[in-house]
């Protein structure tokens, strides 16, 4: 998919994007080129500039260097209300002072010359049917519950067919079983206005679940952009491993290359891990394993290991391990296929992993 | 505690009650209880002077209050988008006016308008010769001093609102298209409309009760507590006491409203 969107114009685009408050630098460098109809996503933990990197998009905050484009056109200094994007904001910021009809109308009733009410009408109750909320156009917004009022920040949103939809921790304020629903219901509605969609989480599994791409965000500079599975499964920094999925972590020393793979001395053991291309032999690196990769056996050839903790957790079940040459590792393994039963604290088990299944990171 | 509190309450309403009392008394003498009637309140309304002064302090309250809530709430919007120094000095300015003892903003403003009036006048009368307009103390200088104080109310109870006011709302406006002003109109009026009727009500109570201002800047005017305070001197009637339960009753009326409007959720 992402492959399709490379070939086309993009609809907005962050060159060298800087922007300070004073002494404090939110964002800088930015650089990224948003394709059109794709689904983005800003992730970082909070304070990584990610919020304003949303806000320079809709013109809240103006950039203090670089330059953001939208559709081609450098929108510096270009107020919000003459940006063809519009916001979902965190808490919705619907207007209390009007029903949900005219929430919804809301945008379309700022276009000048004004829409005739006929045809205005019309548009509100094909984006509330969109939404899902056909019939509660005269509700007050707070005989609304949460979900309910987010449909309507959604619907208020993009009755301007917007050339952008901008998305602030949307799902921020639903529980998470609605938030689950709403994540399948905003992928399939991006999909059917194929509007692009621009998402500012710092939830992984809600950027991982909705997104085309993800720019994970880092210290207000950009750390990776790629796609799910391209984040998941290669990571380029233990930052972004870290903060998309969960991983092991192990302190090693190259060895040497066998093939296609990397052969690192850790703990008096060998660890054949993919990347790492043109580090040195004895330089340090840092391997990455995710838990899933672990298998636990009763005996055999791997790391012998002693179960500390033992975490049900449904679908999975979560041991903590301690080895004497590793330290603490974590592996998951899901329901149905553990070894030899529940494995109780203080077992002594033997880990095993693929070679190639651990992932080697620039050591910091 | 409770006697105490029992005795606080009875100090600060028995006055007011033994006027609404005596208000309906038959007898002309305020000593005595001789019977119910209403004639003091016929007698009170049939009285011209009454009803000059009530005119006066209805035309002086309504239009003060007005420019004060026109001002205010700009002043108040205003200050809502200030940082800083220059916002820390006015909203102390503010609070300053808010505490001042009328009697100082009497004699300030009184002191302030004859001395610009006596460097004016001589100005007009070179320049349209003798039948040149004269400035002088009245209605305009009454209104100017209650609209200059009402409005620092104004600001403190729009302030107020706007503060509690969502941010995001004024940038989902904007977002959808909305330019500043049309987003001031359609979204932060309506938000804060609550607050500028209330301080709109409280701004025409404090106009149409003020005795001490209006006393010095009033010049030959008479408002209803003026009229009130020199018939006084004449000795307490019952038809002193009419008039009295009569604005106490109003001004009531309207402060409860402005508390209902203040209580109001914007929600």
């Amino acid at each position: 998919m992402a492959k399709r969107f490379m070939q086309s114009q993009p609809i907005a685009e962050l060159r060298e994007v800087t922007k300070r408050y004073g002494l404090v630098t939110a964002t800088s460098g930015l650089n990224l080129a948003i394709q059109p109809g794709e689904f983005l996503s800003f992730l970082g933990p909070s304070g990584c500039g990610k919020t304003t990197a949303l806000r320079m998009l809709a013109g809240f905050e103006q950039a203090t260097e670089g330059a953001v484009l939208i559709d081609g056109q450098n929108v510096n200094g270009v107020p919000p209300y003459l940006r063809p994007v519009n916001m979902v904001f965190q808490q919705y910021a619907l207007f209390p002072h009007l029903d949900v009809a005219r929430n919804v109308a809301y945008g379309l009733n700022q276009r000048r010359p004004k829409p005739a009410k006929a045809e205005v009408a019309a548009a509100v109750d094909r984006a509330l049917e969109m939404v899902r909320l056909s019939g509660f156009g005269p509700r007050r917004i707070w005989e609304m519950s949460g979900g309910q009022q987010q449909r309507v920040a959604l619907a208020r949103a993009i009755i301007n067919r917007p050339k952008i939809l901008l998305l602030d921790e949307p799902m921020a304020a639903l529980d998470k079983k609605l938030r689950h629903d709403m994540q399948i219901e905003l992928k399939s509605l991006q999909r059917e206005l194929g509007i692009t969609f621009v998402l500012v989480t710092h939830d992984q599994e809600e950027a991982l679940s909705m997104s085309d791409r993800i720019c994970i965000m880092g210290q207000g500079r950009i750390v990776q952009t790629g796609t799910p599975e391209d984040l998941y499964d290669r990571p380029q920094s233990r930052y972004v491993a870290d903060f998309v999925g969960r991983s092991n972590f192990i302190k090693a020393e190259v060895a040497g290359r066998e093939g296609d793979l990397l052969a690192a001395k850790a703990g008096g053991s060998v660890i054949k891990a993919r990347g790492g291309e043109g580090l040195a032999q004895g330089s340090a690196v840092t391997l990455s394993l995710r838990p899933e990769e672990i298998r636990l056996a009763p005996a055999g050839e791997g790391l012998p290991v002693t179960v500390t903790h033992r975490i049900f957790l449904g679908e999975h079940t979560e041991y903590h391990l301690q080895s004497k040459a590793l330290g603490t590792l974590v592996a998951v393994v899901p329901r149905g296929s553990e070894a030899a039963g529940a494995l109780a604290p203080g077992a002594e088990v033997v880990a095993q992993w693929r070679d190639g299944a651990a992932l080697a990171l620039q050591a910091e | 505690m409770r006697l105490y509190a029992l005795a606080v309450y009875l100090f600060l309403y028995i006055p007011i009650g033994i006027i609404a009392l005596f208000s309906f008394n038959a007898g002309r003498h305020a000593a005595q209880l001789t019977g119910f009637s209403l004639q003091w309140y016929g007698k009170a309304l049939d009285n011209p002077f009454v009803i000059g002064a009530l005119k006066t302090s209805f035309t002086v309250a309504l239009i003060s209050a007005t420019l004060a809530t026109l001002c205010g709430t700009l002043a108040a919007v205003a200050l809502q988008g200030m940082r800083g120094r220059a916002r820390m000095l006015y909203d102390a300015a503010l609070y300053v006016a808010v505490m001042v003892p009328g009697i100082v903003i009497g004699i300030a403003t009184l002191i302030a308008l004859v001395t610009v009036f006596d460097a004016v006048n001589p100005l007009l009368l070179q320049a349209f010769g003798a039948e040149a307009p004269q400035l002088g103390l009245g209605k305009g200088s009454l209104i100017a001093a209650h609209g200059m104080f009402t409005m620092a109310l104004v600001v403190v109870i729009v302030r107020a609102r706007l503060q509690g006011m969502d941010r995001a709302l004024l940038e989902a406006s904007a977002d959808l298209g909305a330019p500043p002003m049309r987003t001031f109109l359609q979204v932060t009026l309506p938000q804060i409309a609550p607050a500028v009727l209330a301080g709109f009500l409280l701004a025409f109570t404090f106009s149409f009760d003020d005795f001490i201002i209006a006393f010095f800047v009033a010049g030959s005017e008479t408002t209803l507590p003026i009229y009130v305070f020199s018939s006084i001197r004449r000795g307490v009637t019952p038809e002193i006491n009419a008039i009295g339960t009569m604005v106490l009753v109003a001004s009531l009326l309207v402060l409860i409203t402005a508390q209902m409007m203040l209580r109001r959720r914007a929600r």
